[in-house]
């Protein structure tokens, strides 16, 4: 089996990869346009405020200055929004969150046009903040919006829970809660907007959902699809933070573009990409489980609640993964599911890798190890007996058709880093200054958008007369591979070396709509469209060869760069030459592919469906050294294991496992985007703290293939479910090194030390507060207003 | 504002220019002489981003004003290669798939460049502390490690 293919499943070098290390690459900030003009952003001065008017005329006579625009100057739809259209461009009467924008400025130069947002007086009345959802949610709530703050309510029903809890020998009832999470791409965002020639604009962005982002400038404009071009620059990490964020960006440059009639760039200092753009969802999660003393879990009762923020965004989508994952792959007879999302006032929250899953893992994850405590088993012991296998039936009612790998992935962690042993031993010590202690997490997760909405994907395969080949996709790439994988499918099926491809980036204009690269879809919807382009380019190539060699089609194979005869080996033609013969005889040399998903379904009301067509299998083990005295924790060794279906490309899998895991150790230890009455209190990276080189340890990777016939080549899916079980891992291995439970992440060392947090909250006139104050002080003066 | 006058050899070209005394270097390379390769991330020395040689000294550009650099020798991600003849490092990065979305890279090279050219054969622990300073959301570090320990120059170094 290993031999069956000459590139998939190889470390082949990114075809990306030379012009990220010659400095060639063009993020969008390194495109310049003749004659540019700088688009600034004025945002609210108060998270929740009426805006009783905005004076613009200081600024519209400041010399250098281009266009001020508010609001009203919007000639379409003023809002948008992928689920529930309420997010506003430019915010008209009321502010909802400290990033809304406010009015727009196109000056000559970014001086100019700062000061020319500081000449902007707007005048607001500030509203009451609301900043908890669970209370955003009582009756009698500031409303936030239209109706009430709670706008979603997905449920799971299965069994009777009554029953169930009715048989248990013992309920375990807990509360956990995770944090607002900033994406923390290193390249902050950017657009350069310009007018195209037959109307319309042309837009190159660092943008991750080309063709949302595409709609909406539409709408916004009030023009047809076809005069809006996106085109992605190269992408700077996104992580499913470029999306809404790069929406409203686009509308705004291309409203300024239109408007003066000239290029309009926009560039996000990391102080404005941290206060404007949305975060990972904070949960607050009550989990209360019925088992028997064997271990079986009778039944689950379980309630989320995700703070929406102030818009919402991918709220719908991010609280139905979490709904249909919350149960984790165990089996349970008797199961009530209740997740919902409230609107606040802090920064509105959507799609970020995990999506929805890395909260309610933490919560599972946590709550199996107090099961496994209060029946006498060993961590993975409880999992082992537990665990879905084969033909399973999930909480919704599913039955798992495909290879169920969790016990394989789950023995594979284990074994790695010796954790029965270790669990036995840590547990023992009693004294130290420094405790060790290992912890197992595992998960299922349904592959790609699942009954989400429309899963189809287009890529285009073009074979050039000289038999060099480009390839193109509606699926984009963030910096994850896709164009790799795409590029490794193409060359594997056209039997030709990975250096005749050229990738090209994703241009709205030029593939179809292959909705969002969000859900770890890329290699599955975009490899698959791939798979299906190059095959057609594949059957025309071997006609024709048939016909130049006289050997039966049959009996033809394209392998190194050559048209063979597949039993003898012997070359025929190069590649080169056939693909000229094909263009000489007028032979079509383009595959367009395209690649719609199986089916799924979804019953609202029942809260039951067939919710994702295939489904991955992952389980991490981490070791901890917690320093008693200081409540520090290091991570010493991490395994992480994931059945991937099929890798593509290996150095590729284990980068996004090694990846994955630094992100979930950051999510479980670090990091914590602060919001305090709706004020966001870390703006950079001097405050927040993502992991550097010498926070993550060596991480072993185990690429698990159970090939699934639903994905190319059996490959599935890797960048989201590596992401979604560090953090449970490291708390639990820091219970078994210090016999105390975080319930609520991320672990810092009061938490750890103390049992809770430290607030920095209050007046104490730290350095935090008064540069704060500061600043608010200095964006007050900005404003043209009193402080 | 008055502008400075200044001396400076940039990837082995020497400029002689007024430059304005509040530019940084990130910006004087980048805006003035379209030398892009060297990424803003922070713009307060946080993400390393910027990171490019000034005496053969890893530093953060948007930390430097351009003044600052009068008289000295910068090396940018630019002129890493030799013509079309990559550099061993950057060799390294593309077989180790240390390179994903590419933000940090160019930063993450003159780090590296700065450790190997001081310390020619680094431990996990070096290596891992010469890059402390530049920020990856990708990758985990681990490949980029391996990358830079596994240089074709200190290869030879190791089997000497």
């Amino acid at each position: 089996m290993a031999d069956k293919h000459k590139i998939i499943g190889k470390s082949e070098r990114r075809v990306d990869a030379w012009g990220k290390v010659t400095g060639r690459a063009k993020f969008a900030e390194d495109y310049t346009v003749g004659h540019q003009l700088w688009g600034m952003v004025l945002r609210a001065k108060f998270p929740h405020a009426k805006i009783l008017s905005v004076d613009i005329s200081q600024a519209a006579s400041l010399p250098g200055v281009e266009a001020v625009l508010t609001a009203k100057d919007i000639p379409g739809s003023k809002t948008f929004g992928i689920v529930l259209k309420n997010q506003a461009i430019l915010a008209e009467d009321r502010v909802r969150y400290l990033g809304d924008g406010v009015a727009l400025v196109a000056a000559a130069s970014k001086e100019i046009a700062e000061r020319a947002i500081s000449l902007i007086v707007v005048e607001y009345e500030p509203l009451p903040v609301v900043s908890d959802p669970e209370e955003a949610m009582k009756p009698g709530a500031l409303v936030i919006h239209d109706e009430k703050n709670e706008f979603v309510h997905h449920k799971v029903r299965k069994g009777d829970i009554e029953k169930g809890f009715a048989e248990a020998d013992f309920v375990i009832e807990r509360r956990f809660k995770t944090q607002f999470i900033e994406h923390s791409y290193i390249e902050p965002e950017c657009v350069v907007a310009e007018l195209a020639e037959q109307g319309g604009v042309k837009i190159t962005g660092s943008v991750q959902n080309l063709f949302s982002s595409r709609r909406s400038v539409a709408d916004a404009l009030k023009i047809s699809l076809n005069r809006v071009q996106i085109i992605q620059a190269t992408l700077g990490g996104s992580f499913g933070g470029k999306d809404e964020v790069m929406t409203s960006m686009c509308c705004r440059a291309a409203l300024l573009a239109m408007k003066t009639g000239k290029p309009v760039k926009m560039v996000n200092t990391r102080e404005e990409s941290m206060l404007e753009s949305y975060k990972r969802h904070p949960y607050v999660m009550y989990y209360k489980w019925g088992a028997r003393k064997d271990g079986t879990i009778t039944a689950m009762e379980i309630r989320c609640i995700a703070d929406g923020g102030a818009y919402s965004s991918m709220s719908p989508f991010v609280t139905w993964r979490s709904v249909v994952q919350a149960t984790g792959p165990y089996y349970c007879e008797n199961v009530k599911t209740d997740v919902y999302a409230a609107y606040t006032n802090n920064n509105y929250t959507g799609a970020m890798r995990g999506f929805g899953s890395p909260q309610v893992n933490f919560a599972i994850e946590s709550m199996m190890d107090e099961l496994a405590e209060h029946v006498g088993m060993t961590p993975l012991e409880i999992r082992l007996k537990n665990g879905f296998e084969n033909y399973a039936v999930t909480a919704t009612g599913q039955k798992l058709n495909h290879t169920v790998s969790l016990k394989q992935v789950l023995r594979e962690a284990a074994q790695a880093i010796d954790f029965d042993r270790k669990w036995r031993e840590y547990r023992g010590v009693k004294e130290g200054e420094k405790k060790r202690g290992v912890g197992i997490a595992c998960s299922y997760r349904g592959v790609s958008l699942g009954a989400e909405g429309t899963d189809a994907a287009e890529t285009i395969v073009s074979v050039q007369t000289d038999g060099s080949v480009i390839v193109s996709s509606g699926v984009t790439d963030m910096g994850q591979g896709a164009q790799t994988q795409m590029s490794q499918i193409a060359a594997e099926v056209l039997g030709i070396s990975m250096d005749r491809i050229q990738f090209l980036n994703t241009n709205t204009s030029r593939v179809a709509d292959s909705g969002p690269t969000v859900a770890s879809r890329g290699t599955i919807m975009g490899g698959s469209a791939a798979k299906n382009a190059a095959e057609k380019v594949r059957a025309t190539l071997l006609e024709v060869g048939a016909e130049m060699t006289g050997v039966e089609i049959i009996a033809l194979d394209l392998a190194d760069n050559y048209l063979i005869r597949k039993n003898s080996m012997e070359r025929l033609a190069s590649f080169g030459e056939l693909t000229t013969a094909c263009f000489n005889k007028g032979k079509p040399m383009i595959g367009l592919g395209w690649h719609k998903s199986p089916p799924t379904s979804w019953h609202e009301e029942e809260g039951t469906g067939e919710a994702y067509f295939t489904f991955v299998y992952g389980a991490n083990a981490a070791e901890v050294e917690v320093d008693t005295g200081t409540g520090k924790v290091d991570v010493v060794d991490f395994v992480s294991v994931h059945d991937v279906g099929k890798a593509i490309n290996r150095g590729m899998v284990i980068g996004q496992m090694c990846g994955g895991v630094a992100m979930g150790l950051g999510y479980g230890l670090l990091e914590d985007f602060e919001i305090e009455d709706a004020i966001p209190k870390q703006l950079n990276f001097d405050e927040y703290l993502i992991p550097t080189s010498m926070d993550v340890p060596r991480i072993k990777t185990i690429i698990v293939e159970n090939e699934d016939p639903a994905g190319p080549f059996g490959a599935k899916s890797v960048g989201e479910p590596t992401n979604e079980l560090a953090a449970p891992a490291i708390v639990n291995a820091i219970f078994n090194a210090t016999g105390k439970r975080i319930y609520e992440i991320p672990a810092t060392l009061e938490r750890v030390l103390l049992g809770h947090k430290l607030s920095r909250s209050g007046k104490r006139g730290s350095e935090q507060k008064n540069s704060l104050d500061s600043m608010m002080v200095e964006s007050c003066k900005n404003r043209g207003e009193k402080g | 504002m008055k502008s400075v006058f200044i001396r400076t050899t940039i990837n082995g070209k020497t400029y002689e220019l007024d430059v304005r005394p509040n530019m940084t270097l990130l910006d004087f390379l980048r805006d003035e002489l379209g030398l892009t390769g060297t990424k803003r991330g922070c713009e307060v020395g946080e993400c390393g981003a910027c990171t490019v040689l000034m005496n053969g000294q890893a530093v953060n550009s948007c930390l430097i004003l351009v003044p600052q650099i009068d008289g000295q020798e910068i090396l940018t991600v630019e002129g890493l290669a030799e013509g079309e003849k990559l550099h061993p490092l950057q060799e390294s990065f593309l077989d180790h798939d240390a390179v994903h979305c590419g933000f940090c890279t160019p930063g993450m090279l003159m780090s590296a460049k700065d450790l190997l050219d001081h310390t020619p054969s680094p431990s996990e622990e070096e290596t891992r502390a010469a890059i402390s300073g530049n920020l990856c959301r990708c990758s985990g570090y681990q490949q980029i490690v391996d990358a830079i320990r596994e240089t074709e120059d200190v290869r030879s170094q190791k089997s000497k």
